[in-house]
């Protein structure tokens, strides 16, 4: 390339990249056509729906969850974050003593979002919720039981 | 404070009380447009920045985010001062005064309208870029006094830098001059009165105005000439070891500096003042019409330097220096050739 060849070349590919920014900057004064920055206490926040906020147990409209109480997901959590507390009552279809869950506690703050638990669980009792406004001023607050209170366990996910 | 004492009295019996206030007055509008212009260049780049990166910019403090730079600086008022322990103390302190005192003298010959200039001596032009290149002394002598290799690279490249691209800025500055056949700034805005300088002197005069551009930037150490500061490769350059008011200084001085280069920008080749095509020479209240102008002109270059910010990537030290003087200066010496020639035959375009 010839020295002008070289200046005039050198004009034209800076004025391509004035294009591109000017090109971005002009439409976003005047509409703000491109700006991707999302306001969020004024706009609700989009998160995507892998995205891993806490554990929760899934429970249908008749208040019934999947738990059997197995202890799985505790044996599996590394750091201790969930601990089960089960009981031994008389089941009313056939009559016999059964374990059952009685509390599902679940500690946020020590919880890593590791997943291990999840995988562990042979029901697919718990799973992940996307919810990430966990922000407390209280500790104790972030300990959580997962099972909502009266309810029992689905037919049929024990056989 | 003898020595002030000595000052104030030889000005008060050579030139009486009252000259000393007014001289007092200016110096404080000065020192407040100083402060002033420097914050709202700040937000300005970081909003201009905002929207070219697809983002918003500071939108939260005050209306639109204007307050934002002022929260910033009350801040930066706030912090404490830290002197490296190895550091010149006195050559540490001098940078950032050396810095701001060149901007504030190149600041006083800028006309801002028609008898709204500090200063106007005849040789203005001159005079502006002898003192700019002085700002870079200050960086010297601060990133020396900091005991830093960081700061003393960013130093020596910023010197390095200087030395180079002031000459092909003063070429281009020539080149308006053979056109004026004068250094004032007052002279060389009423020299345009009827056709500015960029269009007056056809094909060079466009080249001397891009060439001022460039070396203007490079001058003030703006991307794509950052080299001074290099945050990937040194840290903060120069100002690495100054914390709170003292890298506030080299801030906006550095941002003063910018608003130099547009000014002079404008006063040298888009008419300064004037209004185009004099539309607003009738109306009264010239000297607001004058300084309404004359900010236009400046914020349309001041925006070009920011859009050439975000859009160029930082160039590396030997493209530098290759561009200068394999190419700027060469362009620049014919450049003014040329433009001798035209003035010399008198081919130049007056219009009206």
């Amino acid at each position: 390339m010839t020295y002008f060849g070289k200046i005039f070349y050198g004009i034209k590919t800076l004025w391509t990249g004035m294009k591109v920014t000017g090109g971005y900057f002009f439409p976003n004064i005047t509409r703000k056509k491109y700006v991707i920055t999302r306001q969020y206490p004024d706009e609700p926040a989009v998160v995507f729906p892998r995205f891993k906020g806490e554990v929760v147990m899934w429970h249908n409209e008749n208040n019934e969850h999947r738990c059997t109480g197995c202890q799985a997901c505790e044996i599996a959590c590394p750091n201790g974050s969930i601990e089960i507390i089960w009981k031994r009552e008389v089941d009313p279809e056939t009559g016999k003593k059964k374990k059952m869950l009685d509390q599902h506690i679940y500690h946020l703050s020590m919880c890593t979002m590791c997943s291990l638990c999840i995988q562990a669980c042979p029901t697919n009792a718990i799973m992940w919720s996307t919810n990430f406004h966990n922000a407390t001023y209280d500790r104790g607050l972030l300990t959580k039981v997962l099972n909502k209170p009266g309810s029992k366990l689905m037919a049929g996910v024990e056989e | 404070m003898l020595s002030i004492n000595i000052f104030q009295t030889w000005l008060e019996q050579t030139h009486g009380i009252w000259y000393v206030l007014v001289l007092a007055g200016i110096a404080a509008i000065y020192l407040g447009f100083f402060a002033v212009a420097g914050l709202m260049l700040v937000y300005l780049e970081r909003r201009v920045a905002g929207y070219f990166q697809l983002r918003l910019g500071p939108n939260r403090v005050g209306p639109w985010g204007l307050l934002q730079t002022i929260a910033d600086a009350l801040k930066l008022v706030s912090k404490e001062i830290f002197v490296p322990k190895m550091a010149d103390k006195l050559l540490y302190k001098a940078g950032y005064y050396i810095v701001i005192i060149a901007a504030l003298l190149a600041l006083a010959v800028i006309p801002f309208a028609r008898q709204i200039q500090a200063l106007d001596f005849n040789v203005g032009l001159f005079f502006i870029s002898a003192v700019s290149s002085v700002g870079v002394l200050g960086i010297l002598i601060g990133a020396w006094g900091s005991r830093n290799k960081y700061s003393l690279i960013g130093a020596m490249r910023s010197g390095l830098q200087m030395i180079s691209y002031e000459l092909s800025a003063g070429f281009a500055i020539i080149a308006v001059v053979l056109m004026s056949g004068t250094l004032k700034m007052t002279g060389i805005v009423e020299a345009q009165k009827h056709t500015w300088f960029l269009f007056q002197g056809h094909l060079p005069a466009i080249i001397a105005f891009m060439i001022f551009l460039i070396s203007g930037t490079a001058e003030t150490n703006r991307v794509p000439f950052d080299l001074v500061e290099g945050e990937s490769e040194l840290g903060a350059g120069f100002h690495t070891e100054y914390s709170g008011m003292g890298f506030a200084f080299f801030f906006l001085a550095e941002f003063i500096n910018m608003f130099i280069i547009a000014a002079l920008g404008a006063t040298l080749f888009l008419g300064g003042w004037l209004a185009p095509f004099g539309i607003t020479d009738g109306l009264p209240a010239q000297w607001l019409w004058g300084i309404i102008w004359f900010l236009l002109k400046v914020f349309v270059l001041i925006f070009l330097l920011m859009w050439f910010r975000w859009t160029f990537p930082r160039i590396r030290i030997d493209q530098l220096l290759t561009l200068e003087w394999k190419y700027l200066l060469p362009i620049g010496l014919v450049n003014t050739v040329i433009m001798a020639w035209m003035v010399w035959k008198d081919w130049l375009i007056h219009l009206g």
